[in-house]
């Protein structure tokens, strides 16, 4: 398994050139371009309205481009929005299971959704359940369950068709310390065992830097920085540099005094309405 | 494009099933949604039909408003599945549905039929709330098919219509407000409480053009007439207006998370 994890570090997963996106006058995301391996696990950074989610949405097929264009797997996100998204897994900021709807019953929607064979759908169901540790749960209602439950299985709902990608964005928010370990340990086991690429997003410095191989810091709708967390900290100067440093190194440590009321109400309600 | 239709006959199934487990695992909100159709029946039919101001084609008023207030609930069962929409989206999971290779129309018709089952818990409701007051109704194999096919086709119109209007509002609090602007208005100027031809000329060209009207019309047909001569134009309305609303609805409630 590991040398196949690492024949396939060779492949670019995503390729993102000179990918741009404007809400009206607002540019939120401006001509940015990069990389990512198989099987990496790639934090990406950046303050509030830095312009993350918008380009996560945009590699997800989520939102169409203003410019530019990105690949997934070989498929561009533009001409082959289908054929992305079967190669990709998402968990979304927001909880985002039906708390109506019980554990397997939620798995067993994204399953159909994601065209998971009918006749191995039950066992893909029994792995996943088994892969989280939800299996005693898998008849509860999902609105009984903790937040680190509801995340396991969001990760275990994005991993049923067994996509070499998987999106998430920021995954940890609002979990208490151990349920984020609980969250990385499962998704650490995912990229080992099956070399599934990992793409987050977060505000959590230290979660950055004991996990990923590869940092993207995001400022003002450009990517500022990337490299390995090492690198980063390096380019900061400073002896015994943590990742944080590196992150107010790059994007800044004082509150932009530009930009007048209605640009900064309008910017926010947009930032509100994509989460 | 086999390939495409059968896939979305499959997921179409596949949301449409989601919907109704969900009301498996919370049947209450069936009982609450009965009090409405029975206040109407019961208070306000009760007291018109004491009245005789209405002309009523030879029947009870009773009888002339109780397709009416079937037609009423299911509207407003369906319109406030935009507002599970704008819930869904706000929860992450519409995003989470949209980003998975289904057809934008599947989530529509998933939807659609599950407010049409909805929509038939209200007419077995009401069949039984008319036992009771002794409104007599037509109960014969033929009625209750048709009863069950306009039903499923109402609902499915106004809940592609209410998934339009959130794509447009984007908020809670937005929707609360246009659904009843637009949900008492379209039940006024139809024939469900009463007739068009007692309307003024103006209302009467707007309760023409009304598909609540040709719902109203059908169930009417269905449940107390019998007189099926304009049953066929009732539901062929009905179907073009059902497709044309679900093809819209899948062009649009994708913007409503932008």
């Amino acid at each position: 398994m590991s040398q196949l994890i690492k024949t396939n570090m060779d492949k670019i997963i995503i390729r993102v050139n000179n990918l741009s996106k404007n809400f009206g006058s607002v540019q939120a995301v401006k001509n940015i371009s990069f990389e990512v391996k198989q099987s990496e696990i790639f934090a990406f950074l950046g303050p509030n309205g830095a312009g993350k989610t918008t380009t996560i949405r945009m590699l997800i097929t989520l939102l169409a481009p203003t410019s530019g264009d990105a690949t997934i797997n070989e498929n561009s996100i533009i001409l082959h929005p289908a054929q992305v998204r079967k190669a990709i897994g998402y968990v979304p900021q927001m909880i985002s299971v039906d708390g109506s709807l019980t554990v397997q019953e939620n798995l067993m929607l994204m399953a159909h959704l994601y065209d998971v064979p009918y006749r191995e759908c039950n066992e893909r169901i029994k792995q996943i359940l088994a892969f989280i540790d939800l299996e005693k749960y898998a008849d509860s209602l999902v609105r009984t369950l903790s937040g680190g439950m509801i995340r396991k299985l969001e990760v275990g709902q994005a991993m049923l068709h067994h996509p070499p990608l998987l999106f998430l964005d920021e995954p940890t928010t609002g979990l208490d310390p151990i349920a984020k370990r609980h969250i990385w340990e499962s998704l650490l086991e995912l990229r080992d065992t099956f070399g599934t690429t990992i793409f987050f997003s977060t505000h959590n410095m230290e979660e950055a830097e004991d996990t990923c191989d590869k940092v993207a810091i995001m400022n003002s709708g450009e990517i500022v920085a990337i490299g390995s967390v090492s690198e980063l900290k390096e380019k900061t100067g400073k002896k015994d540099a943590t990742l944080e440093d590196a992150f107010i190194f790059f994007t800044g440590n004082e509150l932009q005094a530009n930009g007048n009321f209605h640009e900064i109400k309008r910017t926010r309600q947009i930032q509100h309405r994509l989460g | 494009m086999l390939n495409y239709f059968l896939q979305l006959i499959r997921k179409t199934w596949v949301m449409a099933e989601m919907e109704i487990r969900k009301l498996l695992h919370d049947p209450a909100e069936l009982i609450t949604r009965a009090i409405q159709p029975i206040l109407w029946l019961g208070i306000f039919g009760e007291a018109l039909s004491k009245i005789r101001a209405i002309p009523t084609e030879g029947f009870t008023y009773l009888q002339f408003i109780t397709p009416g207030i079937l037609t009423q609930s299911i509207t407003f069962v369906s319109i406030f599945y935009g507002l599970s929409i704008i819930w869904e989206r706000d929860m992450g999971l519409l995003q989470k549905i949209l980003v998975t290779p289904t057809p934008r129309l599947a989530l529509v018709w998933g939807k659609m039929i599950s407010a049409g089952v909805r929509g038939l818990s209200q007419a077995v409701i009401i069949y039984i709330f008319t036992l009771i007051l002794q409104i007599h109704l037509l109960i014969t194999p033929f009625s209750i098919l048709g009863v069950v096919l306009i039903t499923m086709l109402g609902a499915s119109f106004f809940t592609g219509l209410s998934m339009i209007i959130a794509s447009i509002v984007k908020t809670r609090e937005r929707f609360m407000g246009i659904g009843q602007i637009i949900t008492l208005p379209l039940f006024f100027a139809s024939n469900a409480i009463y007739p068009i031809s007692i309307m003024p000329s103006w209302l009467q060209a707007v309760a023409n053009v009304n598909p609540l009207s040709y719902m109203v019309d059908g169930l009417r047909v269905m449940l107390v007439t019998g007189n099926i001569s304009h049953l066929p134009f009732d539901i062929f309305i009905l179907i073009i207006a059902t497709f044309a609303i679900s093809f819209l609805s899948a062009y649009m409630y994708p913007k409503v998370i932008v």
